[in-house]
């Protein structure tokens, strides 16, 4: 059985008649609940009607990210190696039609990267891709990783998706931890958004993080491109997946980013709102229902926002980010696959998380 | 108070305290100096040499004992190798075991903390492994040459106390190392009631690092560790299910005899 099945087992479910029938009492017994929540429970969470108890949830979420994380977030930058892509995603900057400046990074070209992000002080490094297996086949981002290794003591990748085999290839280079997005759960809106590509296999990219968990991955970073699809059930299904993997796979640490669509070079115009508010109440709503799962906020995000979130129980965040080809050392970078919001220096954001009240931490894991 | 003698070493203090969730490390001197401790553990996953401000033994007082911890090992040769790792950065050579691998509460692997246990106090480390509460393995760990016991008194970070109390009650009057109470304690006086309870010492890190003010709160669990050490030591008075009557109802039984 994999998550495909818990998937089918509640796409069909009445959202709006769950809705319809919550009380007040309900979304209160549930938020003061001293046991962890159930599924429903968590849906419960993510309804109209808890929006009215925002504030309270957000009570829970701090207490309960206190006692599991204490005051402290751990930072990371993204190294982007290749914005060569064969696929074509409505919503992406790297979409194979567009016409954007293509670059790939040399092995000299990495080595430089790697000096530029390791001098600021970062110790984890997460390296992206395009998903081009035919310009960055395996081989050569297992060539990146023995580079990088000299320089970071954890490494994360966020490429195509692999077989197990090949997820423990990258573990035997030095990665330790996977980061897939699933875009978008709702199966049609999948095939809408995904024109063309190895990416349109819906199953091969839902199953990927499980591979990953199998593999023995440290670290498995799900997530939904929130605006692809309505949010609440992208959110359901995003937290439901978590949970799956987590109690099928206790020994891998399972973390959930929330991206948000951001302009980029593209055509997809039919997004769903995703508003703060809405953002807050899926963080909240997924800390109380998976205490212990980790919470990343890219750059994607605004820096005032960002730091608000901080005390609801973000785990990790993304620092001095660029989604260029080269964009931490190389001047002729690549075109990025997106355009960042929070745009401040390392410097910057750890002072501003240490202004909130808590620590910033760059190393997390040891190499062994 | 007497001193506690782990490893060869006397320790004044009964209190261990942990590094990890504080929002600053300035803050830990302050915090060590009021809790009086003279064991700080650190996960060795957080130390960072290479930054003169993110290196967390430039706050940690030199008379200080270090207590790396495992933290982050899923098995015993990941424990043993980052054990190893944290004695050639010059950490000292007692550790503090930590084999998890249930990311979800966070409960220790009572079986591989005893291989990895049997494997490091062969290499002279001093061990102080966690643990579940449970006798048997506690007695495994004796036999692995451990030099204290650390059985949880509830899940990592929990703050609920002493969940497992009558199963540590039974390593206390079982075992002849001495025990340490580690994690779960969220209170003052749950620590005093571990030491109540004939524990050596209590092991807290949440409960300082996440309180509004942590020094304040180090200060409280120091106090608290003693008066509970002093109550075990004064032998506490039993308790009873019925009242003891002062002019007992068989008393004159025994008036004839004189
Ligand atoms: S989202 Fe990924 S697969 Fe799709 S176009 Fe962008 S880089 Fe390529």
């Amino acid at each position: 059985m994999g998550f495909y099945d818990v998937y089918s087992q509640y796409k069909n479910i009445d959202y709006h008649q769950f809705y319809e029938e919550l009380t007040d009492s309900d979304i209160l017994k549930i938020i003061h609940k001293d046991r962890p929540i159930n599924e429903i429970e968590f849906l419960a969470l993510l309804s109209p009607k808890a929006e009215n108890y925002l504030e309270l949830m957000a009570q829970k979420a701090h207490t309960l990210s206190l006692q599991h994380f204490g005051k402290t977030v751990l930072l990371y930058t993204p190294m982007y190696l290749s914005n060569y892509c064969t696929n074509k995603c409505t919503y992406c900057s790297f979409s194979i039609d567009n016409q954007i400046k293509r670059k790939q990074l040399t092995a000299e070209e990495i080595e430089k990267e790697a000096k530029a992000i390791a001098s600021m002080g970062f110790k984890h490094l997460l390296i992206l891709t395009g998903e081009s297996k035919k310009d960055t086949p395996l081989s050569y981002v297992i060539d990146a990783v023995h580079i990088l290794k000299k320089y970071f003591d954890s490494i994360g990748v966020e490429i195509f998706p692999l077989t197990v085999e090949e997820y423990q290839q990258m573990i035997e280079a030095g990665v330790d931890s996977l980061t897939i997005y699933q875009e978008v759960y709702d199966e049609e809106i999948y095939r809408k958004v995904h024109l063309a590509g190895r990416k349109r296999n819906y199953h091969f990219r839902l199953d990927a993080p499980e591979r990953g968990c199998i593999a023995k991955m440290r670290n498995v970073n799900i997530g939904a491109l929130l605006g692809l699809g309505e949010w609440r059930s992208e959110s359901f299904m995003t937290g439901l997946h978590a949970n799956y993997l987590q109690n099928k796979y206790p020994d891998v640490e399972i973390s959930v980013s929330f991206p948000r669509i951001r302009p980029h070079v593209g055509v997809f115009e039919d997004i769903y709102e995703v508003t703060d508010q809405n953002l807050v109440q899926f963080m909240l709503a997924l800390r109380i229902f998976l205490p212990r799962v980790g919470i990343t906020i890219s750059t994607r995000e605004r820096q005032g926002f960002r730091e608000n979130l901080i005390p609801l129980g973000v785990t990790r965040m993304s620092a001095a980010s660029s989604t260029e080809v080269g964009g931490h050392s190389i001047e002729d970078a690549g075109d990025g696959q997106f355009e960042i919001d929070d745009k401040r220096s390392l410097e910057e954001v750890r002072a501003a998380i240490f202004k909130k009240g808590y620590q910033p931490i760059f190393k997390d894991w040891v190499r062994i | 108070m007497s001193k506690l003698s782990i490893g060869g070493v006397e320790l004044k203090s009964r209190l261990f305290i942990g590094t990890g969730k504080f929002p600053n490390h300035q803050i830990l001197p302050e915090v060590i100096q009021a809790s009086e401790s003279q064991v700080i553990t650190m996960a060795i996953r957080r130390v960072n040499l290479d930054s003169k401000e993110e290196n967390i033994l430039e706050y940690i007082p030199k008379d200080c004992i270090l207590l790396p911890n495992t933290s982050g090992a899923r098995n015993a040769q990941e424990a043993v190798r980052i054990a190893r790792l944290a004695r050639a950065m010059g950490l000292g050579n007692w550790i503090k075991i930590e084999v998890i691998s249930d990311n979800k509460y966070l409960l220790p692997d009572n079986a591989e903390t005893i291989k990895a246990t049997e494997i490091l106090a062969k290499e002279g480390f001093v061990v102080l492994p966690y643990m579940s509460p449970d006798l048997m393995a506690a007695k495994r760990l004796v036999d692995a040459g451990a030099a204290a016991v650390m059985p949880l008194g509830a899940p990592i970070g929990t703050n609920r106390g002493l969940k497992t109390k009558e199963l540590v009650q039974i390593i206390i009057n079982e075992i002849d190392l001495p025990v340490i109470v580690d994690a779960g304690i969220g209170k003052p006086s749950e620590a005093a009631e571990a030491m109540e309870m004939g524990a050596a010492a209590v092991l807290v890190n949440t409960a300082i690092a996440t309180a509004e003010n942590p020094v304040q709160m180090a200060k409280a669990f120091s106090l608290a560790v003693k008066a509970g050490y002093l109550a075990y030591h004064a032998k506490l008075a039993e308790q009873h299910q019925l009242a003891q009557p002062s002019s007992p109802l068989t008393g004159f039984l025994y008036e004839e005899v004189r």
